[in-house]
């Protein structure tokens, strides 16, 4: 591991900064923007750790929903057994171990089998916990807790931060190194002496663990779960497009997608209900066809026309 | 017996779907996560007809079919060519296809949902009981299942036989060959994708006729109908119609005897054990 | 002198198609070996069964004694083959130092860091692109594409370097540039497995020939002795005269 640079220090700094700003927002605004906050805030967390691993790998997750979903059962179901603070770690081994399995499972095939096995997983689960729950003769689970809607904020903020610091990490590592390699071309990896199978299904651990960790999060705030609302497949697309709509090439890329796209979603929901599928199939255009490179690419693009351009001045 | 029979009856028209689906994916390269939505828009049609001025879904196939062929060729036209156009790898046309398919499926759920709302549309056509081998099942699914046999057959023996068949199948195994030989890849595979949506329509007119359809159901059925590709070997006729009377008689198996509600979660493990042990497909040969 | 790499009776079938044919041969340290014979004789496919990017059909692979048959492409690569391709693939996304790092970092020797970069740097000085690594892939010319390739592969320190017509299409200068580099490797105590269809490289460069032909053997020895046996020489020009 190289040492840091000045300007390392100084982007840490910063993010540092950012960070505390956007944890004092539940002390001084409405409910209403707390809501949009923790949306923002787990729609961060949940596409920032989905480009960590369909970024360099190209590989699309449609399983988002699936792990997100465990978690939250493992929030309602462990909070009457189980001290909170140890929900967390539980659903996030729970959520890497189901990764690793899905992993193992597709990850040597083509990326089509891939995104197909992760779309019909969260429909799996959904089917087979409804089904459990018939022969058992539950419907939902009540998760009450003493947990507010700030204190949800704050915790998704530190996972955020977590994840931004482990994808920082990965980046400087080898394995980071290893996975941009697999994403240009995954022959060249493999005679390299790069084992492939082995950084991809590492690498999806993590979107795997911090899905889970964010529905176990988030759980306390349905108060009733029921496994069509823990599982609904929505969000997996949701989080596809936030963080391609961004961009997955820079850390920081998802968010960009995710704050514009949360008000976007909030705007249309509240005016059209009807019409956000239609939403969702207009912005998957939209990024084929104009925006391949996300925000990200059109910032880099529009820095390097300026730099361009000050050195002709 | 009854399981039996009402499985083979159900997987016959899977078979269809399916057979659209490989005509996308397996000749055009094309992964359509639209398929269903292609499905429920052929049941629509259906209904519409019946319901409005009773015509016989079994009739309305000979329009929605062309129809959907002129829809799914433009589709191509405009945005897959394109994709295939700019790819440099197919990685990336799989990611691009991959991602626009579901745009346009989340567009058309979109706009049906607008047009016609969310209810669930169904429609009671030729529900006189028929028996066979004394148990009872529903004419139309009789129906269908023979009106699936037919169509399958006449597109089993036109992919085998005709100039343009074999055309189609030339591009499925080597695309850059098949250039050398003077075949249009890109006509050829607008062609395949084209009337894989024609195909994939009818069979949604021929399901509608006995399952109940609502805008947002199409999802599941392009998850069953790759379920069904994939088991059947990419781009082989024969192993599809085999994987799709698998299919239809797992999940009437589990229906009947677990839970209805299960039967994408057996689709599901289905297609799970496929992946670990035959990835290959049923009949496939193992490849490098 | 023991044998560094040997194949017994390796063997690999498409289907029907039998491209590798119980092939044989040792090659010790030290030496440059020429894998010859025409078009589709199986000289490219034999090169990546030894690779590991086809699983053998039949038959063993074993390096220093130790059998490498059955391992997977990255741990034949880790113990020390390493090999350029037939149509020069490079990592498009990457500069061109990043490209040659790949291969210092995960390599037969493992790199990493400032070291990393080094032993690039210094792979790219021996193969002619020295101070180029800041350049993009697409900036370069085919030789240089290639240049940047055989760089890769010797940045992670191989034993056994498989390079697969790295010699063709090269202007005159440059293959006397080329063959000159792979003499070095040998010099370095490197062994040198070459598919070539460039007969002057073959004549200089090689200790040892085997001819392929219909996936077969059909003839070793040294270059003179195999291009004046007249069962090669048959292989190349047809039976159209017999």
């Amino acid at each position: 591991m190289t040492a840091l640079s000045p300007r390392d220090w100084g982007n840490l700094a910063l993010c540092a900064i950012a960070l505390i700003i956007a944890a004092c927002l539940p002390l001084s605004s409405g409910a209403y923007n707390l809501t949009i906050g923790v949306t923002i805030a787990m729609y961060t967390v949940l596409a920032t750790s989905w480009a960590l691993f369909s970024g360099p790998t190209h590989y699309i997750s449609l399983a988002t929903a699936a792990f997100f979903g465990v978690g939250a059962y493992v929030t309602g179901i462990g909070i009457q057994h189980l001290p909170y603070w140890t929900l967390l770690p539980i659903a996030g081994v729970i959520g890497a171990v189901m990764a690793a399995l899905v992993g193992l499972a597709t990850l040597r095939l083509s990326g089509v089998y891939f995104v197909i096995f992760t779309l019909g997983l969260a429909e799996f689960v959904r089917q087979a916990i409804t089904w459990i729950q018939n022969i058992s003769g539950t419907k939902g689970i009540y998760v009450l807790t003493q947990i507010t809607e700030a204190h949800i904020y704050w915790q998704l903020l530190g996972l955020a931060a977590l994840v931004w610091l482990l994808g920082w990490l990965i980046g400087r590592s080898r394995l980071g190194f290893a996975l941009r390699i697999i994403g240009d071309d995954e022959q060249v990896a493999r005679d390299s002496g790069i084992n492939t199978a082995r950084a991809k299904i590492l690498l999806f651990m993590v979107p795997g663990a911090v899905a889970a960790i964010t529905g176990a999060i988030l759980a306390p705030r349905y108060v009733y779960l029921e496994p069509a609302l823990a599982f609904t497949p929505m969000l997996s697309f949701q989080v596809v497009i936030m963080a391609l709509l961004g961009g997955t090439g820079r850390l920081w890329g998802p968010l960009v997608g995710v704050i514009p796209f949360t008000f976007l979603w909030e705007g249309i929901s509240a005016s059209f209900p009807n019409q956000t599928t239609l939403l969702l199939g207009v912005c998957f255009l939209v990024i084929v066809y104009l925006l391949p490179k996300g925000f990200v690419g059109l910032i880099d693009a529009a820095r390097r026309r300026m730099r361009n351009s000050e050195g002709f001045a | 017996m009854d399981v039996l029979i009402t499985g083979l009856l159900l997987g016959g028209t899977y078979a269809l779907i399916a057979m659209g689906l490989n005509l996308q994916y397996g000749m055009a390269r094309i992964m359509n996560l639209a398929n269903g939505e292609m499905l429920v828009t052929g049941g629509f049609v259906a209904f519409w007809f019946w319901t409005g001025s009773q015509i016989s879904p079994l009739l309305t196939v000979f329009l929605v079919a062309p129809a959907a062929f002129a829809l799914n060729w433009l589709i191509y036209v405009i945005f897959l060519g394109p994709l295939v156009k700019r790819a440099r790898s197919r990685g990336q046309l799989e990611v691009d296809a991959i991602l626009t398919t579901f745009g346009l499926s989340f567009v058309a759920v979109g706009l049906m949902l607008a047009f016609f709302g969310g209810d669930y549309f169904s429609y009671s056509y030729l529900s006189t009981p028929i028996h066979i081998f004394g148990d009872t099942y529903g004419a139309n699914r009789v129906a269908a299942f023979l009106s699936a046999v037919l169509i399958c057959g006449a597109l089993w023996l036109w992919l085998a036989r005709s100039r343009a068949g074999m055309t189609i199948r030339a591009i499925s195994v080597a695309p850059d060959s098949a250039r050398l030989v003077g075949i249009d890849v890109r006509r050829t595979a607008a062609l395949a994708f084209a009337l894989g949506g024609a195909v994939t329509a009818t069979g949604g007119a021929l399901i509608s006729t006995f399952l109940t359809l609502d805008a947002s159901t199409g999802v599941i059925f392009t998850l069953k109908a790759l379920v069904i590709v994939i088991m059947g070997g990419v781009g082989d006729v024969r192993g599809t119609i085999v994987a799709a009377l698998l299919l239809g008689l797992l999940e009437t198996f589990v229906a009947r005897m677990i839970d209805p509600g299960l039967t994408l979660a057996a689709a599901y493990l289905l297609f799970v054990v496929i992946l670990l042990f035959r990835p290959q497909g049923l009949f496939g040969r193992p490849t490098t | 002198m023991t044998a560094l790499l040997s194949l017994r009776g390796v063997t690999k079938r498409f289907g029907g198609l039998v491209a590798v044919n119980r092939m044989d041969f040792d090659v010790t340290e030290h030496q440059i070996l020429g894998l010859i014979g025409p078009n589709g004789s199986g000289k490219s496919t034999t090169l990546n069964l030894i690779s590991g990017a086809f699983p053998l059909s039949a038959g063993s692979i074993s390096l220093r004694g130790q059998p490498i048959t059955h391992l997977q492409a990255q741990d034949i690569a880790r113990r020390g083959i390493a090999r350029t391709f037939q149509l020069v693939r490079l990592l498009p996304s990457m500069t061109v130092m990043e490209n040659v790092k790949a291969g210092a970092v995960f390599g037969h020797r493992r790199h990493w860091g400032h070291e990393a970069e080094a032993v690039a740097e210094a792979m790219l000085e021996k193969v002619g692109m020295g101070g180029r690594g800041h350049m993009t892939v697409g900036q370069l010319t085919y030789i240089d594409t290639k240049r940047v390739e055989l760089a890769r592969v010797l940045a992670g320190e191989p034993r056994v370097v498989l390079l697969d017509e790295w010699l063709a299409g090269l202007n005159p200068t440059e293959l006397e540039e080329g063959i000159h580099l792979i003499r070095s490797l040998r010099d370095e105590g490197r062994t040198v497995i070459l598919v070539e269809h460039v007969m002057d490289a073959i004549r200089s460069l090689c200790d040892r020939c085997v001819v392929m032909a219909a996936g077969t053997k059909i003839a070793e020895g040294t270059p003179t002795e195999v291009l004046s046996d007249p069962a090669v020489i048959r292989a190349y020009l047809g039976d159209d005269d017999a």
